[in-house]
């Protein structure tokens, strides 16, 4: 399999006559962009477009999710397959890419999840999508009383939409574009090439919880899955979408699913320190017999394809942290080496137990940070969205939002700041 | 101008005696006394002891609370900007009386309190959470190692300097978790960490796993005809429109209340507060969380003696272990108070 990725770098945003890219400004219709988001009959009718800009003094409340324009120009399939595509097999030919761009999903609340991004400010250094040129849409839904699983689908769709229609309409841009080759080899010839190196994975867990607690893998609902095998090329195609963000720190976005940092660096040391072999896919379901399940079958795999070690990174907390563990003792106890990668739920003054489980097997454990960490954020010139959300969001509290606009809350409000496929700087350590 | 600080010492290190002196009531003295000496030379002038505490060990370990009240009040008047204690090397009752009045300075005047043990001191494990604990070696004899640490780590705080890891501060482990950017991504650490261990190199965990409290199950209910059952959850059940404000993560409070005659939560009376889990089922009927109605059921059926009229709720999503306790404490206090006898426990 060979991908290559034709990024723009993307600079500025505007709105204009025509969408498209040049000299590094991503100009938008926002009357035609506004019109194929509106199709959906779930949506009301005062959704708006808004742009956020690194540096401005502007606040993005709630966010349900993030995604990087993406648009296939070359090979099979298309972007977010089984989502707003067929669900051909994607990570071949050549995918254009609107880099340091992002659409950002926000408006009505769905329910008491969703994060904030501050485009300047404290709140800005711990999210990576402060630093994005952002497309915001502004959405609600058409009936206040309607299903908030169709509220939630609604606004998930619409952000792919508009990311994959923001990326489409530059694919005809005669700007000169960097591009980025990725090859992954069939397992046949993985497992027969570099015999002097240890065979590794990458153990990809999904949370899928219910309601804003949901991944989707080609369409398909990831509680639904047994774990199975998928290529990171494929990942990079938007094979893996967000179901949209329960705590916002800690949900990874889809945009950090297009751009998994933990697959990045595992195909960038593949061949010098090990051979990076498969990447297993597994969910992260509510019922113990599912967590057994999915942690034994799981692990299983990584031991029929003979790896010597596996990276593990989580997703969410809490409960997700009983199969982090159970996938972590259970690939050791095969003899599979593993690396841990998750974040922590101290307490406010960082004094309590960081998991809600744990195994003496889970010796090597990377984390990005205490979401429970306190941060206060200044008022800002303008919000996009409902300051008020802060009072009720998870990490927030009644009283987050003061009458001078700044808002105080734990860092996991801030969509992004400990993601745990390890997309920021952030972590922690002992005092 | 200096930074202002008060130092806490027991009766032999003022030169007042040893042990045979050992319940000398606390008195406090302008400038520095005995070991102040040495942090007055440490502090080069960018702090200054201003006043001394002095407590005989014996008193402040027989008269903890009124010792502490008492030695609080003379402190106030020097408007403190750090508290310093000791140090007290490997003396369990100067530790302990050290730990505490560090912990007691915090609390009150909520400043820097920084004090000195030897790792095996019994205050150490008592306070190392409330104060920042310079390692000293087991005696006196490490006075002059640990003057210095204290010193310097008292200027840091006092400046709201970072304070680094440990190992580098001098000071023993406090197991709190402060949060950092470090110069890689969590991911690029995480990959190296991995290799450092498939290679058989030496790595540092960035977290160490916790050992958990383990409950053990207490034997069954034998005459469920008699009993009286509560209901508690960390599930968030609470009256519609979540009258308490308990936070959707990370609570800080838990809400009792009231189900005299409830025969049925439903959409109208109840929901969730919780925000980590699909409360799309607990909204539509909470007793699926808080089952009100079947245990109602039971009780007209004469299963279970009585529903106990009030439950209690929190939200256990990212709640801090130290939370949860508290609650836990509390609610079992109201709950033995009132008679009940058995209790269920629902999760989410």
């Amino acid at each position: 399999m060979k991908l290559e990725l034709h990024k723009l770098s993307v600079k500025s945003l505007k709105f204009g006559d025509k969408t498209g890219f040049k000299d590094g400004t991503l100009t938008v219709n926002k009357a035609e962009l506004l019109e194929i988001i509106s199709e959906d009959p779930l949506l009301g009718k005062n959704i708006d477009v808004d742009i956020a800009m690194p540096g401005e003094k502007t606040r993005i409340i709630p966010v349900k999710d993030v995604i990087e324009p993406r648009w296939k120009i070359e090979g099979s399939g298309q972007v977010f397959p089984g989502m707003i595509s067929d669900v051909e097999t994607v990570g071949e030919g050549k995918t254009l890419v609107l880099s340091g761009c992002a659409v950002l999903t926000a408006g009505k609340i769905v329910r008491f999840q969703e994060g904030i991004i501050d485009m300047s400010g404290p709140g800005a250094e711990y999210t990576p999508y402060s630093k994005t040129c952002n497309v915001v849409l502004v959405l609600e839904p058409s009936d206040p009383n309607m299903d908030k699983h169709d509220y939630e689908k609604a606004c998930r769709i619409a952000g792919l939409k508009a990311a994959a229609y923001l990326a489409k309409s530059c694919a005809e841009s005669d700007s000169e574009s960097e591009i980025e080759t990725y090859e992954y080899a069939d397992i046949k010839t993985g497992m027969n090439s570099l015999p002097e190196l240890p065979k590794v994975g990458y153990l990809y867990m999904l949370q899928t919880q219910g309601l804003l607690h949901d991944t989707y893998l080609y369409g398909v609902d990831v509680k639904r899955i047994l774990p199975t095998i998928i290529s990171p090329l494929e990942v990079m195609d938007g094979a893996i979408v967000s179901g949209n963000c329960v705590s916002a720190c800690d949900k990874n976005s889809t945009y950090s699913h297009q751009n998994n940092p933990v697959i990045a660096d595992m195909l960038k040391r593949h061949g010098k320190d090990f051979n990076f072999v498969a990447c297993i896919v597994t969910n992260e379901n509510v019922t113990l017999a599912d967590k057994r399940r999915s942690s034994s079958y799981a692990t299983k795999l990584a031991h029929m394809l003979g790896l010597d070690g596996i990276v593990i990174t989580e997703e969410g907390f809490g409960n997700p942290d009983a199969d982090l563990i159970m996938n972590c003792w259970k690939a050791e106890r095969y003899g599979i080496k593993t690396a841990l990668l998750t974040d922590e739920y101290a307490g406010q003054d960082g004094a309590s137990q960081s998991l809600a489980d744990s195994c003496p097997e889970g010796n090597a454990c990377v984390t990005a940070g205490n979401a429970n960490e306190v941060i206060h954020l200044p008022a800002m010139e303008k919000v996009i969205g409902y300051a008020e959300e802060a009072n009720v969001i998870a990490g927030g509290w009644n009283g987050s939002l003061s009458e001078d606009g700044s808002i105080t809350v734990e860092l996991q409000a801030i969509t992004g700041s400990t993601s745990e496929l390890g997309y920021t700087k952030l972590g922690a350590y002992t005092l | 101008m200096a930074f202002r600080v008060v130092h806490y010492i027991n009766q032999f290190y003022a030169g007042i005696g040893g042990e045979e002196k050992a319940d000398y009531m606390p008195e406090i003295r302008e400038g520095v006394v005995g070991p102040g000496m040495a942090f007055k030379g440490a502090f080069k002038g960018e702090a200054e002891i201003v006043a001394t505490v002095i407590c005989g060990d014996s008193y402040f370990a027989s008269n903890m609370d009124e010792a502490t009240a008492k030695i609080l009040d003379m402190i106030r008047e020097y408007k403190p900007d750090a508290f310093i204690a000791g140090p007290a090397f490997n003396a369990g009752r100067y530790g302990t009386a050290c730990g505490a009045m560090c912990a007691a300075v915090s609390k009150e005047f909520n400043i820097p309190v920084i004090t000195g043990m030897y790792p095996e001191n019994p205050g150490v494990e008592m306070y190392k959470k409330f104060a920042w604990v310079i390692e000293t070696p087991n005696s006196a004899v490490g006075m002059r190692k640990a003057v210095p640490a204290m010193a310097k780590l008292t200027l840091k705080l006092l400046k709201g300097e970072a304070i680094g890891k440990p190992s580098d501060e001098g000071y023993i482990e406090r197991g709190i978790r402060k949060n950092m950017f470090y110069e890689k991504l969590a991911a690029e650490r995480c990959v190296d960490m991995f290799v450092a261990k498939l290679k058989g190199e030496a790595f540092e965990t960035e977290y160490k796993m916790p050992v958990f409290d383990r409950v053990d199950p207490q034997p069954a209910v034998k005459d469920m005809k008699h009993a009286v059952i509560a209901i508690v959850t960390s599930g968030g059940i609470c009256p519609k429109g979540n009258p308490d404000h308990i936070e959707a993560s990370s609570a800080s409070k838990f809400g009792e209340y009231d189900i005299t005659g409830v025969n049925d939560l439903t959409s109208e009376t109840h929901c969730t507060a919780h925000g980590g889990y699909d409360a799309t089922y607990a909204d539509q009927n909470a007793d699926r969380v808080l089952p009100v109605d079947v245990l109602r059921d039971m009780e007209r059926e004469g299963v279970i003696g009585k529903l106990h009229n009030k439950f209690y709720a929190t939200v256990g999503n990212g709640t801090s272990v130290a939370n949860a306790k508290k609650f836990g404490a509390e609610i079992v206090k109201r709950l033995v108070a009132d008679g009940v006898t058995a209790v269920i426990l629902t999760s989410t």
